[in-house]
């Protein structure tokens, strides 16, 4: 009977069937190499994805290149503006920050004012409306609201918001529900994290908002578009050279823009990411491959010798093992695209959380995914080749006879007398893993690799809750931060002393400033606090509380290296309000503070420079818990405010969103750490047991019980598993230390902190992962076949 | 029956120095060794005589420490990996005493290992057939007797049709009744393609089916015996 027989060569029909029949162990480096694909593949395909489809949206809704705020500028400004050499398009805007009276929140909440364009005028920045209509122009109370507010509360069009709008009490109607480019990434100005159901962006007619804020024939917000090959640091200087007599508060470029920034920092972020963390995991796999290759090697050795003397060549016979290693990488590969893919787009509906996009249209990249299967294939080729060529260097003849019988003696523990009354399955175990030193401490690094992914993974969580501490008890002390509609006399001081529940008041003086260094320059508010300020106080990343300096500015250490100015440096500081003065002022210090680029300056000196009295721009207050909500009712009404942050509010959400964000991220790393964890003792086990079956085999047969037999084998793994616990901690530690260092941007430098609690959850999944490979391994030894293993020539 | 004629091998004063840790193994000590085309020779020895390491060197698996050896027109004292490989492909039929078959591939996939990269094999079916194992093409080893194994080994050594076999105790493992089949399929084949064949084996018995038979003791050649009449392998019994 002639059957059709797939053709394949001898050579290859082996390779499949020796790969099947070690199955289990090709499973678990498949898994780990599946595992970094995932990650990578999601990782990049995201930051692939995310860039498409925010540069489609930022051209197709024409956000603009360059932006600026003033005072109030005259309409014909305008003209001036679109002739400066390089302008495209410019389009004027009202913007008006208000406190909002939202039903359901007790705090006030926090609203922008932007207004639409005039109909026929050019527009940029174009809101995209999602529900509802435009609004009436006949109604001026017509709003289009952000989508992401309207989500946090449930908002859709008819639904009303009231806003006290320049001292006035209005009911704002939401017609309409929109997104815009330029609060892709939504967050209240000053703010450290968004907080949708306290802030939100209202849309409205510009005659509308003109009318409320004296704006009509005016404007105090200018956004343009440059025109092909034009210079934009020389656009930003002559736009401010026009705006600088109308209060202008000094322009910045897209780069700078606060949505634009934040994503920018969180793409290179998600690159980083994406390259680092499967780089770890491809490490881990090609490393367990080359165990799992040696100890199958070695078992082959007879067969290499068979081949050779059948005339194969050794690179023919090399080719034919680093084959296998490319088909377990290729399968793992395979699967990671897929689960990439899969991982991807629940990623990219969590990014459509944060970032506000038409559609983040997610799909995989064919260059990620090409690549993700080459790199593993790569780092499998090299993860075998060592094994490979090591085992097929060895001349036939020898490799003709069977291995001499290894060399034991006392291991050192015995030769010291410690332990001279060791079982002897004990001193099986360590005669074996000293015989061996170099295979025993790769197996132990091994696993060590796994317990240091598990502490980097777990290590996200302690990072997120140093932030916290340092951020909301160590450098934000307040209750609530009042911030009014520009700045106050000393008397707003006193009159928010007199408020409900109010404490301590700590007056704050923030400045809108340029600062400037050689050609170098970052606008940005310099913030003026009391010196011996109890409440918001300025804190480095170590935890440390530096104090404000009479005199001088202290920047964040970023902002020192955006400016490239030290202590000792003198920074020119372009005041963009008022008379708008221009002084120069040392560095007093740079801090390594974590959040955003900050500018802190002792208060008092800061009035020195201004010449002017004690002003104040905002309050941080210190309230009764129990006058919380008498104190919110008496905020949301005051005319003066301009805004409210309150920390248990935005510590809530941040709790809630960021929290949910790392989870899912820490989820991850955990669940895949845990999966390396299983691959590498599961392998490590599978290797001792195909090393040491005739041993273990003679051992039953001279009347060990099985369970003595498993104490011998598993004995080794868990002094392996064992030492490799405080090598995983330390390794996991320098690792995260590393990543830290390199996720620092300008929008967070997050510190690295680990707790013993952590330590120890990756101790227990390490061990949990041993003991289940333990047990699928006792299985497999009880399953021996004894004379088979002793008939067989090794 | 074989007639002496042009020399398939010329080997002289082969010395073999193998370092084992601190010691200096002599194998071979000045060894001269000829064989001739369609020749059926035994080497005779006890353990340790330098039997193998002989064979080994004749069939590219190792290089002398001194002397030479000349194959036809090449000389294998001075090819290097690559010319070895390719003498081995081309020329030598291997037989070992432990098989050496790949377990994962069937008898046919076994022989079929030769037959891809020979330069005018047979058949994996007619070699098998050869060794009288035509209905076992599609057996794994394990699924094989000790014996069958062997033929299967002997088939993978014989399939492309080399000018030399070379067996390194092929009845080793095996007892005498299969031990006769697998020397039936050696004389079989050394008869119907008069390959030259060199069987090793430290079992005097066998000596009877050879045109020569060499005795190896400790390095160096002892004695040359040439078998006037050679006895048929079914005939031996040890």
């Amino acid at each position: 009977m002639v059957r059709p027989r797939l053709h394949l060569r001898a050579l290859t029909r082996k390779l499949l069937r020796d790969v099947w029949e070690m199955k289990s162990q090709a499973l678990a480096i498949a898994v780990v190499v599946a595992a970094g694909v995932t990650m990578f593949v999601t990782y990049l395909s995201n930051f692939d994805s995310l860039v498409r489809t925010l540069s489609r949206y930022y051209e197709r809704q024409q956000f603009a290149d360059v932006f600026a705020g003033a005072t109030r500028a005259p309409g014909p400004l305008a003209a001036r503006i679109g002739a400066i050499p390089g302008v495209d398009i410019v389009d004027t805007r009202v913007v008006a920050d208000v406190t909002l009276d939202v039903t359901g929140l007790d705090e006030p909440a926090n609203g922008r004012l932007v207004s639409l364009p005039s109909p026929g005028a050019p527009a940029l920045n174009r809101v995209l409306l999602r529900r509802g209509t435009w609004p009436d122009p006949a109604r001026p109370d017509d709003v289009v609201a952000s989508e992401v507010f309207c989500e946090a509360h449930g908002f859709g069009p008819g639904d009303r918001v009231a806003a006290i709008v320049n001292g006035r009490r209005r009911q704002l109607t939401i017609v309409g529900v929109g997104i815009s480019p330029e609060y892709v990434y939504s967050i209240r100005p000053g703010d450290l994290f968004p907080d949708n159901r306290r802030f939100g962006v209202f849309w409205m007619q510009r005659a509308a908002l003109a009318a409320a804020f004296d704006m009509e024939g005016g404007f105090n917000d200018v956004a343009l578009t440059l025109a092909a090959g034009a210079s934009s640091d020389d656009v930003v200087a002559r736009l401010d050279r026009l705006l600088e007599p109308y209060g202008g508060r000094g322009a910045y470029t897209r780069a700078l823009q606060v949505s634009a920034w934040t994503i920018e920092n969180e793409l290179t972020q998600l690159r980083m990411f994406g390259l680092v963390t499967p780089a770890i995991f491809l490490s881990v796999a090609a490393f367990i491959l080359h165990i799992a290759l040696t100890r199958a090697l070695a078992l082959q050795r007879g067969q290499i010798a068979a081949l050779k003397a059948l005339g194969y060549g050794n690179r023919t016979i090399g080719w034919h093992y680093v084959q296998w290693a490319l088909v377990i990488a290729a399968a793992g590969a395979l699967a990671g695209v897929a689960g990439g893919a899969w991982l991807g787009a629940k990623m990219a509906d969590l990014y459509n959380e944060f970032f506000r996009f038409p559609m983040l249209d997610y799909r995989v990249s064919p260059g990620v995914a090409l690549w993700s299967v080459l790199g593993s294939l790569a780092v499998a080729a090299a993860g075998a080749l060592a094994a490979v060529s090591r085992a097929v260097a060895v001349p036939p003849a020898d490799a003709m006879r069977p291995d001499a019988p290894a060399r034991y003696r006392p291991s050192l523990i015995e030769r010291l007398g410690v332990a001279r009354r060791l079982p002897q399955a004990a001193r099986m175990v360590l005669r074996t893993l000293e015989r061996q030193p170099v295979r025993a401490l790769l197996s132990m690094l091994g696993i060590a690799a796994a317990g240091a992914v598990l502490v980097i993974g777990l290590s996200f969580i302690d990072v997120m809750d140093v932030l916290i501490d340092e951020q909301f008890m160590q450098a934000m002390r307040q209750d609530v931060t009042v911030t009014f509609v520009g700045p106050r006399s000393a008397d707003a001081v006193h009159a928010a002393a007199r408020l409900p529940g109010v404490m301590a008041v700590e007056p704050q003086r923030v400045v809108p400033v340029r600062l400037r260094a050689g050609a170098r320059h970052r606008t940005l508010a310099i913030i003026g606090l009391t010196p011996d300020a109890s409440l918001q106080r300025v804190v480095a990343r170590s935890g440390a509380v530096i104090p404000v300096p009479p005199a001088g500015l202290v920047l964040s250490r970023v902002l020192g290296d955006v400016l490239g100015v030290t202590p000792g440096d003198s920074v020119r500081v372009e005041v963009l309000e008022g008379a708008r003065p221009a002084f120069d002022v040392p560095v007093a210090a740079l801090v390594d503070d974590s959040m955003g680029v900050q500018a802190y300056m002792a208060r008092d000196a800061l009035h020195a420079l201004l010449r002017e009295g004690r002003t104040v721009s905002s309050t941080a207050l210190k309230v009764d818990p129990r006058d919380l909500a008498q104190l919110h009712l008496t905020l949301k009404a005051l005319p003066a405010v301009a805004g409210v942050a309150v920390r248990e509010a935005t510590l809530r959400n941040f709790r809630q969103t960021m929290a949910e964000h790392m989870n899912l991220i820490i989820a991850f790393n955990v669940g895949f750490a845990a999966i390396i964890a299983f691959g590498v003792v599961y392998n490590a086990a599978r290797v001792s047991l195909s090393e040491r079956s005739r041993e273990l085999a003679s051992l039953r047969v001279l009347g060990f019980t099985r369970d003595e037999v498993g104490r011998i084998l598993l004995g080794e793994l868990a002094v392996l598993t064992l030492l490799s616990l405080p090598v995983g901690a330390v390794i996991g530690y320098g690792l995260g230390l590393f990543i830290m260092t390199i996720f620092n941007n300008e929008v967070y430098r997050l510190p690295f902190a680990i707790t013993a609690q952590s330590i120890a959850w990756s101790w227990l999944t390490v061990v949990g992962a041993a003991a289940l490979s333990s047990i699928a391994v006792r299985r497999r030894l009880d399953r021996l076949d004894l004379i088979a293993v002793l008939k067989s020539r090794e | 029956m074989a007639t002496p004629s042009a020399p398939v091998f010329v080997a002289r004063d082969l010395t073999k120095v193998y370092t084992m840790g601190d010691v200096q193994v002599h194998a071979l000590r000045g060894v001269d060794f000829d064989l001739s085309a369609g020749e059926f020779v035994v080497l005779l020895g006890p353990s340790g005589s330098g039997k193998s390491t002989l064979l080994n060197i004749l069939g590219g698996l190792d290089v002398p420490t001194a002397g030479s050896v000349v194959y036809r027109d090449h000389d294998l004292t001075t090819a290097g990996e690559a010319a070895l490989t390719e003498y081995r492909r081309d020329h030598v039929g291997f037989v070992f005493q432990f098989y050496n078959l790949i377990p994962s591939l069937t008898a046919r996939e076994n022989v079929a290992l030769v037959t891809e990269i020979a330069a005018s094999p047979m058949t994996p079916e007619e070699a098998l057939a050869l060794v009288a194992l035509g209905d076992r093409l599609d057996h794994f080893p394990a699924q094989l007797s000790g014996g069958e194994q062997q033929r299967v080994a002997i088939a993978r050594a014989i399939a492309k049709r080399p000018e030399v076999l070379l067996c390194d105790e092929p009845t080793g493992a095996l007892d005498i009744t299969t031990g006769v089949v697998v020397l039936e399929a050696l004389t079989h084949v050394n008869r119907t393609l008069g390959t030259a064949t060199v069987v090793i084996t430290h079992n005097a018995a066998i000596a009877g089916l050879a045109d020569r038979v060499v005795r190896l003791a400790d390095g160096r050649v002892v004695a040359v015996e040439h078998n006037a009449v050679k006895v048929e392998a079914r005939s031996l019994s040890w």
